[in-house]
């Protein structure tokens, strides 16, 4: 028998299943949050350039999924990445100087926002052709059980991506080899500035996995222990060697497209997004934990300024930090060639 | 020495590869259980088995990217394409994920990765069967480019393939599986990036690769009895360029003849052309010549087919000329 806090605690683990990982959670979606805003900033200002395309709204999504898995799983995503980066453990210096083009950002520079690449954390990259990355999951997938290990792969796109060829040719070899993979669509209702009923002849996406004979899941993705919930089955499947899961995580983006589309205007209006606002995925979570008693408003405050600290941090490091060496240009084409061979 | 086939000869390479190194794995539309649409796997699935031999469904662009991220964790595939027609379906992979994982990673990520299939024209297959690609790859910086002509250099190369760092697009000659030659019975190795001098002369060169080396052999042959002594350079690997072999060549003979399957807007005679009018201009005594397809679309028609395609009469043509006798 233990103390009556721990059997408080312990009680309060039955009814809110994980609440020992909602801090790390909202920290972790707080971060996120805080660093796009900076990095809109930057960008506005010049620091950032190319295309940018921010994640804010979707926190859960990241923060969820990946508190499921484990160091030696592969994750990939899409350009809109900088959350999952965070989520999986990059440094936010190494991403904030990635964005910076500078020789210490985690691809060295030679990425840029939309090619965030860590091999230390399998962070397999961010990719900028639409749906790409899809395949490139289900060979990570593939290799985990090739080389008989039990470890499982998740692949984020948008849900515009769902529409695109590699998506379908992915999920059905995937099912048909009953990889271990996880192919997570982050639905935030539009590609660019199409709604997901002008582009996609079924708009239940999940529904889409019964072509592939895989289940399909469609989860609330304001609520970060939904989606964690919904990541653990699908995660276990995987492990357990049967096959793949297609989870279509509902989600919204509260910015534009990319940094040259406003919030709203053409393709949706003020109003839609101030309401989607009206459920963000960070006060979801700290509202449940104040009743739960895990928060109060120093607490908040709290984490408020540990990210604070942190972005302020990772901007520093990002400017104070070098421009490639010119002859980086040359570098990384192929293998360098070894001598004496 | 053996006289293998040039399939058996790929066939071979394959199975050392996969004998000495299991990360080594093929996958592609029939390479299992039917042998191989060109019988290139023969007998493979029995010995490796279906984790290491494995069919897909026809779904080129999904196969190459699954093959794409199973080499981004360290294993190395050899990726069949039933032909390099189809492969079309999968350049987004090969493009914007093979040649770029390295480079937009900051060097973190290699992408150990062979495409391999027969490229160029067989007979009479109409124009969607009938195309040469090797330039498009080889435009690609990060992709490696290799079209062996003879059974040696197919296995020697495609061993040299496997083992590489980098994605290799590795084109087979459709018509040349069938071809005889003789293959070393000892384990070696065709390094990827050096041309073969087939033929030693001293009047013109002729650069080929693939299918073009026997009509280049038989053009120069022929010339003998014109008293014009050529020089073959068999390119067989396309990038990296064997640009010292070539430079030497014109430096010796002054006159160059570029033959190759494809078509001639930014083919590989195009870059052969540039590099030589860059750095051997003086040595020059006519301008380059190039023989290719004809400017359309194959068609079926065998006369039409064969006036469309690069040929000995061809080449042997363009050599009197850059000789002033014709
Ligand atoms: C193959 C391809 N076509 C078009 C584009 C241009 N493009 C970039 S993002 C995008 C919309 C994708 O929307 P979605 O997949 O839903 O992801 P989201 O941007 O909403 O995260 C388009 C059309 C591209 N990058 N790749």
């Amino acid at each position: 028998m233990g103390t009556s806090t721990e059997r408080g605690s312990r009680s309060r683990q039955r009814e809110a299943p994980y609440s020992d990982e909602y801090r790390d959670w909202l920290r972790m979606m707080l971060l996120i949050r805080r660093f796009e805003e900076r990095a809109g900033e930057a960008y506005a200002v010049g620091q950032i350039g190319g295309f940018c395309h921010l994640y804010i709204g979707q926190e859960a999504v990241a923060v969820g999924t990946l508190s499921a898995l484990r160091e030696d799983d592969w994750v990939v995503s899409a350009y809109r990445e900088h959350g999952q980066a965070l989520a999986r453990g990059m440094s936010s210096r190494s991403v904030m100087a990635e964005l910076y083009g500078k020789a210490t950002g985690c691809s060295g520079g030679k990425g840029g926002s939309m090619h965030l690449f860590d091999t230390s954390v399998r962070f397999m990259g961010g990719h900028g052709i639409v749906g790409g990355q899809i395949p490139l999951g289900a060979g990570f997938a593939f290799s985990a059980r090739y080389r008989k290990t039990d470890e499982v792969s998740i692949s984020y796109f948008g849900e515009a991506a769902a529409n695109i060829g590699s998506f379908h040719e992915a999920l059905n070899m995937a099912a048909l080899w009953k990889l271990p993979a996880l192919f997570v669509i982050e639905n935030n209702g539009y590609g660019m500035g199409t709604a997901v009923g002008r582009a996609s002849a079924i708009t239940d996406l999940a529904e889409r996995a019964a072509s592939y004979g895989m289940p399909g899941v469609t989860v609330d993705g304001q609520d970060v222990v939904a989606v964690r919930e919904a990541t653990d089955e699908a995660v276990a499947r995987a492990r357990a060697g049967e096959g793949p899961t297609l989870m279509d995580i509902i989600t919204y983006r509260y910015v534009g497209h990319s940094m040259s589309d406003a919030p709203h205007g053409t393709y949706r209006s003020k109003e839609e997004v101030d309401e989607r606002r009206g459920r963000d995925p960070i006060t979801v979570l700290a509202d449940r934990m104040r009743e739960l008693g895990l928060l109060d408003d120093d607490g908040m405050a709290e984490l408020e300024a540990d990210v604070a600290a942190e972005v302020a941090d990772a901007v520093q490091f990002a400017e104070d930090s070098p421009e490639p060496d010119a002859e980086q240009l040359w570098t990384d084409v192929y293998a360098p060639v070894k001598e004496n061979d | 020495m053996a006289t293998l086939t040039y399939r058996d000869a790929l066939n071979a390479a394959l199975r050392e590869e996969m004998e000495r190194d299991d990360t080594v794995f093929l996958m592609g539309e029939e390479v299992a259980e039917y042998n191989g649409a060109y019988k290139v796997s023969k007998g493979l699935l029995d010995e490796f088995g279906p984790m290491r031999v494995v069919d897909t469904p026809i779904a080129e662009l999904g196969f190459a990217g699954i093959g794409v991220g199973a080499a981004m964790t360290g294993l190395r595939p050899v990726i069949e394409m039933m032909t390099w027609n189809f492969a079309l379906l999968a350049i987004d992979q090969i493009v914007n994920a093979a040649a770029k994982i390295r480079y937009m990673s900051g060097g973190q990520i290699a992408c150990p990765i062979v495409f391999r299939g027969p490229g160029g024209a067989a007979l009479q297959l109409g124009a969607q069967h009938s195309q040469a690609f090797e330039s498009w790859y080889a435009h690609i910086p990060g992709l490696k480019v290799v079209m062996p002509a003879t059974p040696a250099d197919a296995k020697g190369l495609l061993k040299s393939a496997i083992r590489d760092e980098d994605p290799v697009i590795f084109i087979e000659g459709e018509m040349l599986y069938n071809l005889k030659g003789e293959v070393p019975d000892e384990e070696y190795v065709t390094p990827i990036g050096e041309a073969d001098v087939k033929r030693a002369g001293t009047d013109a060169t002729i650069i080929c690769h693939s299918k073009t080396v026997a009509p280049a052999l038989n053009a120069a042959k022929a010339l003998e009895d014109d008293g014009i002594d050529c020089e073959v350079i068999d390119l067989r690997t396309i990038r990296p360029l064997d640009t010292a072999a070539i430079l030497a060549s014109v430096a010796k003979t002054n006159r160059i003849v570029v033959a190759e399957e494809g078509w001639e807007f930014a083919g590989v005679g195009a870059q052969v052309a540039d590099l030589v009018q860059r750095e051997a201009f003086d040595d020059l005594d006519h301008p380059v010549l190039r023989v290719h397809q004809a400017d359309v679309p194959m068609p079926y028609n065998k006369h039409l087919e064969k006036a469309a395609k690069a040929d000995a009469n061809k080449i042997a043509a363009a050599v009197r000329t850059v000789c002033y006798r014709d």
